[in-house]
């Protein structure tokens, strides 16, 4: 079947099941020159802010003979796969890292071993759980960027109205953990006006697991672990600590009306005690709650070990890329430690410019953080926030990443979808994972062939 | 046109005159554009995913004929059961409710007077928002604690549900939300009201008929043409429900990290993700194709049932 034919026949789908409804533009060499001129074209970045814009510039500047053609705008699957079905994908892809896993065993992107090679990418730079998320089977297939951790926020203004203080809350200590729930969150005549402890799940289930010492799928990515006791024993230590609060409706309903990102932030108007999240909430608060007496922590194991989950994006080079060569260059002066700092030396100066402290920027790359922690990074006075900035960097060495699998979006809907029917009542934890497994099972199995 | 009731047909072919070739030529010439548009992007990808349907296709690698693999899957697939159980569940909910609201609002509609045009207007804004905006704003009005529904019912000392989780309240939920755009509906049954012969009104009264006995006997056979219509209209519409529901419970891929029921799981939402998340696009297109077939029958029994029901102004029974 024509390329043309299989483009239309996606058109097709949707027009039959949508009828009322309703490209981005070789060889396949994986990017092994070092030549780098012709046009260059990228899906899924966006110019959004300085980080973007001075890596971009540093590259235009150092490779003028390269055209570069950024579609901004997030990853999106059906501007992806109509590209690569009609044959006209761009050299370049944005993506999360935990997709990576499927496209590289369907065959849509390259694998990256010539282009690291030739242009000398030093991959030991990167951090070894981003360094995961882009390798399957052995093999390289993206270049990662940014590495998102978790940590535990507390509003130790809350805990001491509680009579608590930060040493208190131990999440190592699992049995303890309802009691404290119950002290901290404000339940009155059904209704939840503070969440005490937020488990985040279904998103942190792996977190919660790997700290009981379970791996939800195994490290190649190919088989659930989803039956294991110990991962049962997560979900349900999550689902006890939701229900105390009044139950998962009047939860999420309370939670929806949260705003991370401004002024009235939950942590502003003391809605949580204590909660799971990633570190870019301490940018949002040191800009928009700089007096709330906020603490970070790590997120422990049970033994009270520093564990993290970590996630962020990655750079692929898509099979049928007509400017491969340009595209390694791309990559690599984009990842590149001198080039981190010069975008993040942008963010300091931007920051200091509006008059907002800066708190680092989380590359992936060692080599990069380290330069930005050391050299460039400076104290903002506020201990709080120093000292969340310490606990951040200090979770990095202790990151785990979901594994890249080839069917990872199915194996995340089956254990979402465990979690989301245990949270609505309609299944027992045990019951709920158990058929997850099957489901999960089935599917890597099919995408494992 | 009208002579062909009354004359004997024409022995042998009847040559058109050169007029009426010109006509036809510029009719096709008119026409061309749809025509053109129709097989490009309607019928040609409909026969392309035909044979997707029967092959196992990705997108990336070329297709592997399969037979009927796909349809016996589907066919044994829970999710497919459930999604198409959710789908027909909210079908039989929103389409009696959306017509019997919506000609209740058209007959009070039709008595304010000057202030007509304006009401109408206002009924029909909502349809102008987009059904993104409308996933998010009904997310916010269907909050169990703070929303405005479960406000105004607690007004009345009723405890609202939760709406967006608990499994038995989110399709009621979802019906409330697609109620939202219903001004299409009362927008058809005015004017097909409006075009209601006062003097039938005045026969039936004459003849003692009371208000009941003329919304009965006059108002629904004179408007009989526009209900079938929009039962036909809205029973296809409810069968593809997808870009409000997808908002609210799946979205992104932000969104889908959090919490999504089953009971939000639409037919074509799991055609969608079968297609473009999991990538087994002959699948999908078998599913695709069985939709099609499902609603192509639901429509045909309707017409079948529509000879009996429906009057048409003019039409000897």
């Amino acid at each position: 079947m024509s390329r043309i034919l299989r483009a239309t026949a996606l058109a097709g789908v949707l027009a039959l099941a949508v009828s009322g409804c309703g490209g981005v533009g070789g060889d396949d060499g994986g990017g092994g020159g070092t030549a780098t001129s012709g046009t260059l074209t990228t899906m899924g970045f966006g110019l959004s802010d300085e980080i973007a814009t001075t890596r971009v510039d540093a590259f235009k500047r150092d490779h003028p003979g390269v055209d570069l053609k950024i579609t901004e705008g997030a990853f999106d699957e059906q501007q992806f796969l109509s590209a690569v079905a009609s044959g006209n994908p761009p050299d370049l892809v944005y993506m999360d890292r935990k997709l990576i896993g499927t496209y590289a065993k369907r065959g849509s992107i390259q694998p990256l071993t010539d282009c690291v090679e030739k242009q000398d990418i030093d991959l030991a730079q990167y951090r070894p759980a981003a360094k995961d998320q882009v390798t399957l089977d052995g093999t390289v297939y993206g270049i990662p960027e940014f590495s998102s951790v978790r940590v535990v926020y507390l509003n130790e203004a809350l805990l001491r109205q509680a009579g608590l203080t930060v040493d208190d809350v131990d999440l190592a200590d699992w049995a303890a953990l309802p009691a404290l729930n119950t002290k901290l969150a404000k339940v009155s005549g059904g209704r939840l006006s503070r969440i005490g402890i937020d488990p985040k799940i279904p998103e942190f289930l792996p977190m919660w697991a790997k700290a009981n010492g379970a791996d939800m799928i195994s490290a190649d990515g190919t088989k659930p672990n989803l039956t294991d006791p110990k991962v049962v024993e997560a979900l349900t230590t999550g689902l006890k600590l939701i229900q105390d609060q009044g139950g998962f409706g009047r939860f999420k309903s309370f939670r929806d009306t949260f705003d991370f990102f401004g002024a009235e932030n939950p942590l502003a108007k003391s809605q949580i005690v204590a909660w799971p999240m990633e570190e870019w909430f301490l940018n949002q608060a040191a800009k928009n709650s700089p007096k709330a007496e906020l603490v970070v922590k790590p997120f422990v194991d049970r033994q009270g070990k520093p564990l993290t989950m970590s996630s962020g994006q990655a750079w692929v080079i898509t099979k049928g890329a007509k400017n491969p060569d340009a595209a390694c260059a791309f990559v690599k002066q984009m990842t590149a430690t001198e080039t981190w700092v010069a975008a993040a030396k942008a963010r300091a100066d931007a920051r200091k410019a509006a008059g907002q402290p800066f708190t680092g920027v989380w590359t992936g790359n060692l080599n990069a953080d380290n330069k930005i922690f050391d050299e460039l990074y400076q104290p903002t006075g506020n201990k709080r926030f120093d000292d969340a900035v310490a606990t951040i960097r200090s979770v990095q060495d202790a990151a785990f990443a979901m594994p890249a699998s080839p069917a990872g979006a199915e194996f995340d809907k089956a254990s979402y979808d465990a979690v989301n029917r245990v949270l609505a009542g309609q299944a027992q934890p045990a019951e709920a994972l158990a058929r997850a497994q099957q489901e999960a099972t089935a599917a890597l199995d099919e995408a494992s062939k | 046109m009208a002579s062909t009731a009354t004359a004997p047909p024409a022995p042998g072919r009847r040559r058109r005159t050169p007029l009426a070739r010109r006509e036809a030529r510029w009719a096709y010439l008119f026409l061309a554009p749809w025509i053109i548009g129709f097989l490009a992007f309607t019928a040609g990808p409909m026969i392309a995913s035909a044979w997707l349907s029967f092959t196992e296709y990705d997108v990336i690698n070329p297709p592997e004929y399969t037979g009927l693999d796909n349809y016996r899957e589907l066919m044994a697939d829970p999710q497919v059961a459930r999604s198409l159980g959710n789908t027909v569940y909210y079908t039989a909910l929103h389409v009696p409710l959306v017509m019997a609201i919506s000609l209740g609002l058209a007959l009070l509609l039709k008595r304010v007077g000057r202030w007509q045009g304006f009401f109408r207007t206002v009924f029909y804004l909502p349809v102008m928002t987009p059904a993104v905006a409308v996933g998010i704003l009904f997310l916010l009005l269907l909050n169990t604690q703070d929303g405005l529904i479960n406000r105004g019912l607690a007004l009345v000392g009723i405890e609202g549900p939760s709406w967006t989780t608990d499994p038995d309240w989110v399709m009621p939920g979802i019906v409330l939300m697609s109620l939202w755009s219903l001004g299409s509906t009362v927008i058809i049954y005015l004017a097909a009201l409006q075009n209601v012969p006062r003097d039938l009104y005045e026969a039936a009264s004459i003849d003692g008929a009371g208000a009941w006995a003329r919304f009965r006997h006059v108002t629904l056979p004179m408007i009989s043409g526009a209900l079938f219509f929009t039962l036909i209209v809205n029973t296809i519409a409810s069968l593809q429900m997808f870009t409000e529901v997808y908002t609210m419970y799946f979205g992104n891929r932000e969104t889908q990290n959090r919490f999504n029921s089953d009971a939000a799981s639409f037919y074509v939402i799991h055609l969608f993700q079968e297609a473009f998340q999991f990538l087994h696009m002959g699948y999908a297109s078998a599913m695709a194709w069985l939709l099609f077939v499902i609603i192509l029958v639901v429509t045909l029994v309707q017409v079948k049932l529509s000879n009996r029901f429906v009057f048409y102004e003019g039409e000897d029974r």
